[in-house]
């Protein structure tokens, strides 16, 4: 990725210099090596702090509503992963962004590593990590001594489940990965959830939402969670706690949170991915997505800009509610 | 003065004999990750983990509680009073940065109008901290002048060689040891012990590596001048990432910021007091709204109250203790480390 990084900024600063864009969205160096930050770059001087590597997770696609605003003058270049499009594009159907504002350079990716999941493993004071020739195995660094890892067991959740190498919308793509269609049954976990008792699901749930520290950073970061007023910060909704005060308030957000998104997620993976409580509401959208798959047919959210999602879309063959609550009925 | 032991073989007898009298808050795993929750037979207590994800102010600071109830009947109105804390408890397991950290949240709560909730839970709670384990590369409490070899609190604790060596610091933290008695050893080892000095010697050697080591609050502080500070350009950039969500303030163990909201049961209204972030919108929104309407300027906010306007208000001290769980929390990696590197050292002009 090192290749690809180099060949990203010198083509974000040609197009910065020829005036086709204005600001470039991109990761800066951090502080550490696994700690790049989303950044608007506004100099063709200043892109020299671009970095992208195997931690460049987050998700750019909603930086893009706000930076391609009426108001905002010229286009911004964004750099965009094949995921990451899948957003982008969903936000273009939802009319949250102006294409004509955004210049998108499809990033080829090789999965992103989560430090969270090196951490898990047992690494304390990690200062850095060493991708071995063959693209399998890290070294890992630390204060207290080297070990090694394989990526594989380090991939951030959305990527061990990689829906495909394909940038589903661009202008330009600087890659050198072939597509090799989606990595693993991204449904397995919704399959494992699906075969346990109803007390037992419930049990898991408990346990998994009484951790939610009501940060909203899956809201915040969630580019399907676009609403210019969320309903959990109006006041006067009646709904607006800022904290979970009990265990009924701790499932509602989520589970209203879901249904908010359902047919619009495109399991980007961002929510799990920034939860501080390692919460895995991923599995709350797979489960949707899994059961739009069955009731209506396979449907991808963001495949394409402008996409009639199954559930804003009537047809006479839609299955009836009491079909799928097996009570009964047509 | 000497110390008293237990083997860590032999901590749930001594959680066992404190529970027999009060609860004792201690970091405990749900779901694979810690947080401070009260100790119950069957509970391990691991030694090995740096920090919980919220900190130990939350034992003292709940993240929400009732502060009062009231029911309308007719023209009358019943108003229920819900008590401050009254009976004992002992926090367990807490490290030098959150000790310090309640230091931080003592000089808002304790000064004049006292917060009579969190007077009473510091009043009742005895606190035993314990020298940290392995540092991670995220830790920067040195820059604060914390020592995190000796973390104080009422009594301190430091592991060595398998097992809990603990030294009473106040007339609390020596009532608690007293009550064990039966449970503590009594050591004839004083603290220049060989293997009481060698744990701390090795922590020491690791805190000195750490990549943040060097970190100073060169530019920030009482001395700094405010509006430079304020006006410095650095900040849109800063923020650009910043998803204004309240994952940084939840996790600090200086954060004290909070609301007020009530919540109707459809019995009675609830009164009640929740943790706040100056990242949120509507962070100290008035009649005529937000008096910060960018993210800009509520990231600046947060980290000027951390760094200034904390400092101008409590003789220079800081409201950071280098805990670092920030820097492992933000989702889009955006921190105070960032911050005072790209703003601090010398004035800009």
């Amino acid at each position: 990725m090192q290749a690809i990084s180099a060949k990203i900024i010198e083509r974000a600063k040609e197009l910065m210099r020829e005036g086709t864009v204005t600001k470039v969205a991109g990761w800066k160096a951090g502080e550490f090596f696994y700690d790049a930050e989303p950044n608007i770059f506004e100099t063709a001087e200043s892109l020299d702090g671009l970095v992208y590597n195997r931690f460049c997770a987050a998700n750019l696609s909603k930086y893009m509503i706000k930076n391609s605003a009426f108001e905002s003058a010229g286009k911004v270049l964004v750099i965009l992963k094949p995921c990451d499009t899948y957003s982008f594009n969903q936000l273009l159907t939802e009319h949250r962004i102006d294409r004509e504002k955004v210049y998108i350079i499809g990033a080829g990716c090789e999965g992103m590593c989560d430090i969270d999941r090196v951490r898990a493993l047992g690494f304390k004071g990690i200062t850095g990590i060493d991708e071995k020739g063959d693209g399998k195995t890290l070294v890992v660094h630390t204060l207290y001594g080297d070990g090694e890892v394989n990526i594989d067991d380090v991939l951030v959740n959305k990527c061990e489940f990689c829906k495909g190498k394909a940038h589903k919308i661009f202008d330009e793509l600087i890659s050198d990965n072939e597509d090799e269609g989606p990595r693993g049954d991204r449904f397995e976990g919704v399959r494992a959830l699906e075969a346990m008792s109803p007390e037992e699901r419930f049990a898991f749930w408990q346990g998994e939402l009484s951790k939610c520290i009501r940060c909203n950073a899956c809201r915040n970061a969630c580019p399907a969670c676009s609403c210019r007023k969320c309903v959990f910060d109006n006041a006067a909704s009646g709904v607006a706690s800022k904290a979970n005060t009990d265990s009924f308030e701790e499932k509602m957000f989520h589970i209203i949170r879901a249904f908010h998104v359902a047919g619009r997620c495109t399991d980007c993976g961002e929510c799990t991915r920034v939860c501080p409580q390692g919460i895995p509401l991923h599995l709350f959208n797979r489960k949707y997505i899994k059961d739009i798959d069955e009731f209506y047919g396979t449907y991808t959210a963001g495949e394409e800009a402008g996409q009639r999602g199954p559930l804003i879309t009537f047809t006479q063959e839609d299955r009836e509610p009491n079909s799928v609550s097996d009570k009964g009925g047509n | 003065m000497s110390l008293k032991k237990i083997a860590l073989t032999e901590l749930d007898r001594f959680f066992s004999a404190i529970a027999l009298k009060k609860k004792i808050y201690l970091p405990v795993e749900k779901a694979g990750q810690y947080d401070y929750a009260p100790w119950e037979p069957g509970i391990t207590y691991h030694p090995e983990v740096l920090h919980t994800v919220k900190s130990a102010k939350s034992v003292f600071f709940p993240q929400s509680e009732d502060l009062v109830r009231y029911k309308r009947s007719g023209l009358s109105l019943a108003i229920t009073e819900v008590p401050p804390e009254d009976e004992e408890f002992v926090v367990f397991g807490v490290h030098a940065c959150d000790v310090k950290g309640f230091e931080v949240l003592d000089r808002v709560f304790l000064s004049d109008p006292v917060d009579t909730f969190y007077k009473a839970r510091r009043e009742h709670g005895t606190v035993v901290s314990v020298m940290c384990p392995q540092p991670e590369e995220t830790c920067f409490c040195e820059t604060f002048g914390i020592d995190a070899e000796n973390p104080g609190a009422d009594v301190q604790a430091r592991i060595c060689e398998g097992t809990l060596y603990m030294e009473a610091l106040t007339g609390k933290g020596e009532a608690l040891l007293e009550e064990l008695g039966g449970i503590v050893a009594e050591t004839n080892e004083g603290k220049d012990s060989e293997a009481y000095a060698k744990a701390a010697e090795e922590h020491k050697k690791i805190m000195e590596k750490l990549p943040l080591a060097g970190l100073t609050t060169d530019g920030f502080g009482a001395e700094a001048d405010l509006l430079t500070l304020f006006n410095r350009p650095e900040w849109k950039e800063l923020s650009s990432s910043c998803l204004g969500c309240g994952t940084c303030t939840y996790v600090c163990p200086t954060c004290q910021c909070y609301d007020i909201r009530e919540y109707n049961t459809g019995k009675d209204i609830r009164r009640f007091r929740v943790w706040d972030s100056c990242m949120y919108s509507d962070f100290t929104m008035m009649a005529h709204g937000s008096p910060r309407p960018d993210q800009l300027q509520r990231f600046r906010q947060r980290f000027m109250h951390k760094l200034k306007y904390y400092p101008d208000n409590y003789e220079g001290a800081f409201s950071c203790v280098g805990c670092g769980r920030c820097l492992q929390k933000c989702p889009v990696s955006m921190n105070i480390v960032k911050v005072m590197k790209t703003l601090g050292g010398a004035d800009h002009e």
